[in-house]
C-alpha cells in the first residue's frame, strides 16, 4: 500500500473541504477501498476518515419515507424493522451481498460507490480503461463471464457489483449529496451513475470533495409484491451474474405499480422505463412477461463468456413477474 | 505515525502505528496476539474475524487508526486453555477443525453470529424477514459463508454451532 495522509473528519463540512481538489478518498467501512489500496489499484494521497460523522441514523421522513444515513452499516439497514416490513426488496438484496462480517462494516454510501469486480480492473499488469484511461479493455477479448450485456461500450464492459443499489433503484431512491459549498442536492439514483462511453473512469455524478450524506426512500408502495432474485455461481457470498429487484402492485387485476431494476448485467444498476410502461395497467400473463423481457434485452450484446446472461436474465425476469402475478393484491 | 488507544480483551493499549497498519497487523505485530490469523488479507476467507464493539468484522480490511477507542475482542478474549468459552468447548467436542488455521476466525464469527440471531436479524435464506430466525444448518451455512475452511470441516462446525445455539 502506498503511503497517504490520514485525516479524521469531525464534521461533514470539514470532510468535504479536506477532500476537495485533491487525490483524496473518503473512508467509511473501507472494505472495498482498502482491498484496492493494498493492490495499488487505488493510491489516494489523502484518506479522510468519515466514521465519526453523525450520519448513522435511519429516520422517518415527512412524506412517509425513510432517510438512511450514509454511514448506516448494511447489516443494520437489512435488519431495521421498517425496512424488513415495508422495503423487503432492500433487506433481501442487502442480505444477498457479501458476508456477515463485511455487512457489519460496509456502509450505505460506500456500497453505492464500490468498484467493479472486473478481474482486469484488479490486475494492475493488465490494460484497463477504467483504472488507466487509454490503455484498452482487456475484458472485451478476455475472460468476461461477469461482464455487461447492456449499457457497455467498446472502452469498458465492466458491471456495477452492488445488490443494494439495484433494490434501491427499484424503490426509486434518491441520493443526498453534500456539495463543497455546503449546500445539499438530491439526485435520483437512476441518474446518479454514468455509463462508460469513452470515459469509464468516471462512474457517477460526484464532483471532487462531494460526499454522499444519505439515501432517501419514498413512502412504501402498499400491498406490494417485493422480491430480489439473485442468480450466482455459489449459493452464498458471490456477486450476481444476473439479479432482478421487483416492487409491483396489482389492483383490479392489472399492474398498478411496476418498479424493476436489474443487477449484474450493466455498468450501473439497470432500469428500463419502457419495460415498466409495457407492464403498467396490463393484465399479468406469461406472454406479456416474455414480451417485456424481449424488450429489455433488445439491444443486449454478449462478449463470448457472458452470452449466457441474455437467456438467463429473460428467464429470471419472467420467473419474478410470474411470482408477482400470483401474489395478487386485491385482484 | 499515529497514536491510538485500543481496548483489547478488556485491556487498554496505547499504540503508535503507521497509518497503513490494518487492525489485524496491529493485533498480531504490535500487541503480539497471534490467535487472530492472516489468511487471504482481502476479506474473503474470514480467518481474521474479530469482534469490534460486539460485532464481527474482517480485521484485515480496516485500519487500526479507524478504531481509536473501540472495544476489540479476539479469540484470546473469548477464553483461554483453562477457561474455554462454550463455543470453543463445542468446537473441541465436535472436532470442528482439522489444521485449525481458520478456527479462531470461525469461533469469533460463530459467537457473534448467534448474537445476531438473538437480536432477530434475518438472513438471505430466512423464509420470513419478520419472524424469529431459526437455527437450521441452512441458516448457519448462509450466515457463516464469510468463513472458509480449507480442510472442509463444515459439518462439524455446524454441529458445534447448533449445540451452543440450542443451549442459549
Amino acid at each position: 500500500m502506498k503511503s497517504f495522509d490520514y485525516q479524521r473528519a469531525e464534521t461533514v463540512e470539514q470532510a468535504t473541504t479536506v477532500a476537495a481538489g485533491k487525490n483524496a478518498s473518503f473512508i467509511a467501512g473501507g472494505t472495498n477501498l482498502l482491498d484496492l489500496m493494498k493492490l495499488e489499484v487505488l493510491s489516494p494521497d489523502v484518506v479522510v476518515d468519515i466514521n465519526r460523522l453523525d450520519l448513522n441514523a435511519i429516520e422517518q421522513t415527512d412524506d412517509g419515507g425513510l432517510r438512511i444515513g450514509a454511514l448506516v452499516p448494511n447489516s443494520k439497514l437489512a435488519a431495521d424493522a421498517r425496512v424488513r416490513q415495508h422495503y423487503a426488496v432492500l433487506s433481501r438484496a442487502l442480505l444477498s451481498g457479501a458476508s456477515g462480517q463485511l455487512r457489519n462494516k460496509a456502509t450505505t454510501g460506500g456500497n453505492l460507490l464500490q468498484r467493479t469486480r472486473c478481474y482486469y480492473f484488479y490486475d494492475t499488469a493488465s490494460p484497463c480503461n477504467k483504472r488507466s484511461p487509454g490503455t484498452g479493455c482487456s475484458a472485451l477479448q478476455g475472460q468476461n463471464r461477469l461482464h455487461a450485456i447492456i449499457g457497455a461500450s467498446e472502452h469498458c464492459i465492466a458491471t456495477h457489483p452492488s445488490d443494494m443499489a439495484v433494490a434501491m433503484q427499484a424503490l426509486r431512491a434518491t441520493v443526498e449529496i453534500e456539495q463543497t459549498d455546503g449546500h445539499r442536492r438530491q439526485v435520483p439514483l437512476q441518474d446518479f451513475y454514468c455509463l462508460p462511453g469513452t470515459t469509464p473512469q468516471r462512474e457517477n455524478q460526484l464532483e471532487s470533495g462531494e460526499l454522499i450524506t444519505a439515501v432517501h426512500l419514498p413512502a412504501p408502495v402498499e400491498d406490494s409484491y417485493q422480491a430480489y432474485r439473485k442468480v450466482r455461481d455459489r449459493a452464498s457470498y458471490a456477486f450476481a451474474l444476473t439479479s432482478v429487484a421487483a416492487v409491483t402492485q396489482i389492483r383490479s387485476g392489472t399492474f398498478s405499480h411496476v418498479g424493476l431494476s436489474f443487477g449484474g448485467i450493466a455498468p450501473r444498476p439497470w432500469r428500463d422505463t419502457e419495460v415498466e410502461a409495457m407492464l403498467l395497467g396490463q393484465t399479468p400473463s406469461r406472454q406479456l412477461f416474455e414480451k417485456a423481457a424481449d424488450r429489455l434485452l433488445e439491444e443486449a450484446q454478449g462478449h463470448g463468456g457472458n452470452d449466457f446472461k441474455i437467456p438467463l436474465l429473460k428467464r429470471t425476469l419472467v420467473a419474478v413477474l410470474s411470482e408477482a402475478a400470483n401474489f395478487g393484491g386485491d385482484a | 505515525m499515529q497514536t491510538l488507544n485500543l481496548q483489547v480483551n478488556g485491556e487498554t493499549h496505547e499504540l503508535s502505528v503507521d497509518v497503513r497498519t490494518t487492525l489485524l497487523d496491529a493485533l498480531r505485530q504490535h500487541l503480539h496476539l497471534n490467535g487472530t490469523k492472516k489468511g487471504c488479507d482481502h476479506g474473503q476467507c474470514g480467518a481474521c474475524t474479530v469482534l469490534v464493539n460486539g460485532k464481527r468484522i474482517n480485521s484485515c480490511l480496516t485500519l487500526a487508526v479507524m478504531h481509536d477507542g473501540d472495544e476489540i475482542t479476539t479469540i484470546e478474549g473469548l477464553g483461554g486453555s483453562d477457561t474455554l468459552s462454550p463455543m470453543q468447548k463445542a468446537f473441541v467436542k465436535h472436532d470442528g477443525f482439522q489444521c485449525g488455521y481458520c478456527t479462531p476466525g470461525q469461533i469469533c464469527s460463530a459467537t457473534a453470529m448467534l448474537d445476531e440471531i438473538k437480536e432477530g436479524w434475518p438472513s438471505y435464506v430466512s423464509v420470513s424477514l419478520v419472524g424469529e430466525p431459526e437455527l437450521t444448518s441452512d441458516e448457519i451455512a448462509e450466515r457463516m459463508s464469510g468463513n472458509l475452511c480449507r480442510c472442509s470441516a463444515y459439518p462439524n462446525i455446524v454441529d458445534a454451532i447448533i449445540e451452543v445455539g440450542d443451549k442459549s
